[in-house]
């Protein structure tokens, strides 16, 4: 696979590392390890060190899963479930947003509402291979990053119309999508805002194994965000904390080409984001985001390294988004040709095409999955539209864990005593 | 005229003057007559003054301090109202003598409804010995007893490890806990608070140094949109543990930026909880207080604080995190204070009793929220509040804490409030600039005397 070479030079340690999976942890007795990078201190300087060093280390995945194919003979990268569970939650994804959009301009939802139309391989491709336990951190285009990690269609949808019954009690809104049960630590609205947050998750997951001794404890972080915040210290930051402790984290990039109206090249001095990684001591993978097979092999690979405790990996997925930044985006910047280029590589069309070339499955079965789908969303519009909107009393709930936060009254009361509370009509 | 008569003359003459003397010498020592007076009139009282006053004065003598009201060791102040009650006589330098107009001293202060067992607890048991130690080591020991109590707490932040702490606030806890769970992170503010903040979601219970709480203004993103927000926008689904913690105020000649004072920048942000420690007994109470609470906490230290020393008990102890802390009970004025302005108080509070002045200084321990509880009761008594805190005069503590009393007890005051704030002036190096940047104790005694009038 195209990282060994690109870890080769960074982790010398090929014995079994000290911090790695196997079972002889050390105790807090004993001298800790050196805790810190394994990387040797270069100190014969040569100024393009960087380029000849890297060169054929870092690969665009496409070319290595090309020449795999004709080797396999009965070459399918993935079997009939697996291609239907893939084509099932992209359609999801897609219809989904559609219908958001129609769902906002009928006046049902408000604010920013960023859709994910064109960038379903990235999603499916990334969170289907993950379990439960595993996190996802996403930014404020993350309705599709909730639906492929489970969180219900219901609940999204609900939460979009502000309903109590939405995944966040209608507190959230579209940007800030939480849901503890399938371990989605949101939505953020500022951008490179999640990927500590996402940083400090896999930093639990190593705190797990090692200092709580949950020895299987192999949970795996994604960190999804866009082309721009590549351009963000939170971004560097994260990625030299990852790389340096060997947490359990994949960096995607999903690289859509425009931040808002900023194309990636005006902004960018190496537009080549992938590059970025080894710099930091991890391998950095560029990989075409429309075609979810593509992704899919990367992934594995990726939350495989960081599940045996090999540490982060960065990738790079080339995509699009077919609509504008968010819905009050009229899109007027963007070159029509460059859209014709992309849409005609639809990730679903895609798929679509790869399932019924390799007899995966027929037409009739992947007709029968849209109108499913179809089904899934008219549902969710419904049971979103019928679920109450939040009582005032829901206002003063979840500011604090502890509500004694709000304080002592003058009447030496805890004010969170005081029944007005309940009733969100107290005045802190 | 015979010289009988001449001699007669002479000694009247010299009654006269001795008596003439006698007098003037009299109104030098009227003082010292009046003690005497009050000797056999009841020198109790009298000796509590002088005791009291005496009290006062060590406490500005060195920077220990003895001084505590939670402590088992009460003030003779304190100890005396309680058990005698009886009325006393201030005696000002000019001889005067003046009743105190208000009469008999307070009774023992209504206990607050929601004190918590510990800090009573803590007073009760004045038969434990108690240990002496400073005020960085109290904090290093609530945490690591945090930390041997639950396995999930851990500490992050720059030089924590290896070096022990900017301040040793961590020393020992490195070779102890181990190199993950005493975490020396990166140079990366923002970053680490948000893994922190991270971390918390999923299940740990960090703490977060800022090396100078300066340093925090890069984290402004993370604790801002983060910290506080979090648990409300999931919809209460994720809980947020954090304790942010470090030194701040102005030091000795730091220069600007290291002087800062974050409480007034923090103060807004919703879903979070501020406590300043000012003692070692509750820097330690506070310490434990805010790694056990469920809500994101950021605890003010101060960097001039870190060497007071105290005996803090030896058994288990919290502080509550919403509560004030009542220094030294009076009648005259209500003095709001935290941090190291509390020193700077009772400093002042020392040539306020000797001037005849009976101040009621309450550190406030808990800024946001504030304690309206014993804040209130003291201004319903008083009925005059002077603030006195390090912040800025703009937007600070003291502005937010006027908002809210003028809100609540508006009926109860005599006078305006006053607040004294550090100058809105980037704090200067050198130090007779830097030193009337910050309130000092004659400042504190003016005010109470304009307040008083």
């Amino acid at each position: 696979m195209a990282f060994s070479a690109a870890t080769a030079n960074f982790n010398p340690l090929n014995t079994p590392s000290l911090r790695s999976h196997d079972n002889h942890l050390v105790t807090s007795v004993s001298p800790s390890p050196f805790f810190g990078s394994t990387a040797k201190l270069r100190l014969s300087s040569s100024p393009k060190f960087n380029v000849h060093r890297r060169s054929g280390s870092v690969v665009a995945v496409s070319e290595a899963v090309k020449e795999k194919k004709p080797k396999s003979t009965p070459n399918l990268l993935i079997t009939k479930e697996e291609g239907l569970e893939l084509y099932e939650d992209m359609v999801l994804g897609r219809a989904f947003e559609d219908m958001c959009a129609q769902m906002y301009y009928r006046g049902k939802m408000f604010g920013f509402v960023h859709l994910y139309n064109g960038q379903e391989a990235v999603s499916t491709g990334f969170i289907k291979l993950l379990k439960q336990q595993d996190s996802v951190v996403s930014t404020y285009r993350d309705h599709v990053h909730a639906l492929s990690k489970g969180v219900p269609a219901r609940a999204v949808m609900s939460e979009l119309f502000g309903k109590t019954t939405g995944c966040c009690r209608g507190q959230g809104g579209s940007m800030h999508m939480f849901s503890r049960e399938h371990n989605l630590l949101g939505g953020f609205a500022f951008i490179g805002e999640g990927i500590p947050v996402a940083t400090g998750a896999a930093f639990t997951s190593k705190y797990k194994r090692e200092v709580l001794k949950e020895v299987d404890c192999d949970h795996v972080t994604l960190a999804f965000f866009g082309d721009g915040t590549c351009n963000n210290g939170q971004f560097y930051e994260c990625l030299n904390m990852a790389a340096l402790w060997k947490l359990p984290i994949v960096f995607v990039v999903e690289n859509n080409l425009w931040a808002i109206g900023m194309s990636h090249l005006r902004s960018t001095s190496d537009p080549q984001i992938y590059k970025k990684g080894p710099a930091f001591g991890m391998p950095g993978v560029h990989v075409d985001g429309m075609d979810v097979l593509k992704v899919r092999e990367v992934a594995k690979e990726a939350i495989s390294r960081a599940r045996r405790g090999e540490g982060p990996t960065l990738v790079e997925c080339e995509t699009y988004r077919f609509r504008g930044h968010s819905l009050a985006d009229p899109d007027e910047l963007r070159d029509p040709a460059e859209k014709s280029r992309y849409t005609a590589r639809d990730p679903i069309t895609a798929l679509k095409k790869y399932i019924i070339e390799s007899n995966l499955a027929s037409e009739a079965e992947l007709k029968a999955i849209d109108k499913k789908i179809d089904e899934v969303v008219e549902d969710a519009v419904e049971f979103a539209d019928e679920s109450p909107v939040p009582p005032r009393s829901q206002l003063l709930e979840n500011v604090f864990a502890d509500p004694k936060g709000f304080g002592i009254g003058p009447d030496g009361r805890y004010r969170c005593e005081d029944p007005k509370f309940t009733q969100g009509t107290a005045h802190v | 005229m015979s010289l009988k008569f001449f001699a007669h003359f002479l000694f009247i003459f010299q009654v006269y003057i001795s008596v003439f003397l006698l007098i003037i010498h009299l109104q030098f020592h009227f003082f010292e007559i009046a003690f005497l007076f009050y000797f056999f009139a009841g020198a109790k009282p009298m000796a509590a003054i002088f005791q009291g006053v005496g009290a006062a004065a060590t406490l500005s003598s060195s920077p220990s301090n003895s001084f505590d009201s939670n402590n088992s060791v009460f003030s003779p102040l304190t100890s005396f109202s309680v058990r005698r009650g009886a009325s006393f006589a201030v005696v000002r330098s000019d001889g005067i003598l003046n009743l105190n107009p208000k009469g008999r001293r307070a009774q023992q202060l209504i206990s607050n409804a929601v004190a918590t067992k510990a800090d009573s607890a803590a007073s009760s048991s004045s038969s434990k010995p108690g240990h002496e130690l400073l005020l960085f080591e109290a904090l290093q020991e609530g945490l690591e007893e945090e930390m041997d109590r639950d396995p999930r707490v851990c500490v992050m932040g720059e030089d924590v490890g290896h070096y022990g702490g900017s301040y040793k606030v961590t020393k020992g806890l490195a070779e102890k806990f181990g190199d993950l769970r005493v975490l020396d992170t990166p140079i990366a503010e923002n970053s680490f608070t948000g893994m922190g903040i991270g971390a918390a979601m999923t299940g740990l219970r960090p703490v977060v140094e800022g090396m100078n709480m300066g340093f925090l203004l890069l984290a402004f993103n993370q604790i801002s949109n983060n910290c506080g927000m979090l648990h409300y926008t999931s919809g209460g689904q994720f809980t947020i543990p954090i304790v942010i913690r470090g030194p701040g105020g102005v030091g000795r000649q730091l220069g600007a930026e290291h002087s800062q004072r974050l409480e007034s920048y923090f103060q807004s942000i919703p879903g979070i909880q501020m406590v300043a420690c000012s003692t070692p007994y509750n820097a330690k109470g506070l310490m434990k207080a805010a790694i056990r609470s469920e809500n994101p906490v950021i605890l003010f230290e101060h960097v001039l604080l870190y060497n007071l020393k105290e005996r803090i008990p030896d058994e288990d102890y919290i502080c509550n995190l919403e509560e004030a802390e009542m220094v030294r009970p009076g009648e005259h004025v209500t003095i709001l204070t935290y941090s190291r302005m509390r020193y700077h108080v009772m400093q002042a509070a020392k040539t306020l009793v000797n001037k005849g002045y009976d101040p009621e200084v309450i550190d406030i321990r808990s800024l946001k929220p504030f304690d309206l509880y014993t804040i209130g009761n003291s201004v319903k008594k008083t009925h005059r509040v002077l603030i006195v805190e390090e912040c800025m005069r703009t937007g600070g503590i003291g502005a937010s804490l006027t908002a809210a009393i003028t809100e609540n007890f508006n009926d109860y005051l005599d006078a305006p409030i006053m607040c004294l704030s550090s100058q809105d002036v980037p704090t200067p190096y050198a130090g007779t600039l830097e030193e009337v940047t910050v309130v000092q104790p004659a400042q504190i005694v003016t005010a109470v005397e304009q307040l008083c009038q």
